[in-house]
């Protein structure tokens, strides 16, 4: 690829990636009938999807783990209650990824 | 009072998982540029103009290939979908922001979307400012850490293995405190239980967009019964 074909992926790969992000403030931001409200619908479906999307990306970050060999994803899982438990106990998010990373660290180095 | 430093201090307090996760993972991502033959200037703009992990990955493999400028754009908006619903969840909080929309727009990642959404700031806080600025600083931390991956590359052995699991740790976290206070689990569950059936069937390059998909459809049914029930 020469150098100008490398700026016009690039280029193309941020404008899409912007175009992703900025579209819903381009055909949702105002109702058909010309009124400034968002639509019911979309409004309500913004409510709805948050929740969900966390649980999504939480899935989302295990997309890589083997379950089935190597170490069976047993530093995630174990990390994962760590953190859960943690949270739980302390309700401080600071100390909860603290602990919860090191003891991830810690179990990717050390143990398994 | 003016709050100008605090809000800057409060979103900075905010952003420090990011900062960490950031770091880590941009970090993977200059040195993986590096090792496929690119110069450091390379991770650095492609994490300032496109500002999307996963994207860039792909797109870093995609620039050693032959020039094939559809599936770019294809391959960023399958990758990036999922953005569009996090915009779509943001509308109602960024509509109003003026000029300052277009920055929070641009950087909406998975990060800066979970922890703008839920962001709660102490009174007399701006909350769009200290959007801003966690949006700011995520992106900083962002082509930080791509340009020194890119840029140290092999002579950098001090990757902490495991750091990124940071980034794991806040999605579980945010997601733990908002099933915690939530009235219905209707939609944790769902999300859970969507994404892992389809990351099952679907396979790690699609699942996402299929999830989002079956959600909207779930919403709409849920919608479309409400109303029913309602007229009875």
């Amino acid at each position: 690829m020469t150098i100008i074909q490398q700026i016009i992926s690039i280029s193309i790969a941020a404008i899409a990636n912007f175009l992703t992000r900025v579209f819903p403030f381009l055909i949702f931001d105002h109702n058909k009938n010309g009124s400034d409200e968002i639509s019911p619908f979309i409004e309500g479906l913004g409510k709805f999807l948050p929740p969900a999307i966390m649980g999504m990306l939480v899935v989302y970050c295990f997309r890589n783990v083997n379950f089935l060999s190597g170490t069976h994803g047993l530093p995630d899982i174990i990390a994962t209650v760590i953190t859960v438990l943690i949270h739980l106990w302390r309700r401080n998010m600071c100390l909860s990824l603290l602990v919860g990373t090191v003891s991830y660290i810690l179990l990717v180095n050390f143990i398994f | 009072m003016s709050t100008k430093g605090g809000e800057f201090r409060f979103a900075f307090r905010q952003s420090i998982p990011v900062l960490f996760g950031y770091i880590a993972l941009g970090l993977g991502y200059g040195l993986y540029m590096h090792n496929l033959g690119f110069s450091f200037i390379y991770p650095t703009l492609m994490a300032l103009t496109i500002y999307g992990g996963s994207v860039e990955f792909v797109i870093a493999n995609m620039l050693i290939q032959h020039f094939q400028p559809l599936n770019v754009l294809l391959v960023t908006l399958v990758v990036g979908f999922r953005q569009f619903f996090y915009a779509l969840s943001m509308l109602k909080q960024y509509r109003r922001a003026g000029w300052r929309k277009w920055l929070l727009i641009f950087g909406l990642t998975d990060e800066t979307f979970v922890l703008n959404y839920y962001s709660t700031v102490p009174k007399g806080y701006d909350r769009t400012q200290v959007q801003l600025w966690i949006t700011l600083l995520d992106w900083f931390y962002w082509v930080l850490g791509a340009f020194l991956g890119g840029f140290l590359g092999s002579i950098l052995h001090l990757q902490i293995e495991g750091l990124d699991f940071v980034m794991t740790a806040l999605f579980i976290v945010l997601a733990l405190d908002q099933f915690l206070k939530e009235d219905s689990h209707i939609s944790s569950f769902s999300g859970i239980a969507i994404t892992i059936i389809c990351l099952l069937s679907f396979g790690k390059t699609y699942f996402l967009v299929v999830t989002l998909l079956l959600l909207v459809l779930e919403y709409y049914l849920l919608t479309k019964r409400r109303q029913k029930g309602a007229q009875k």
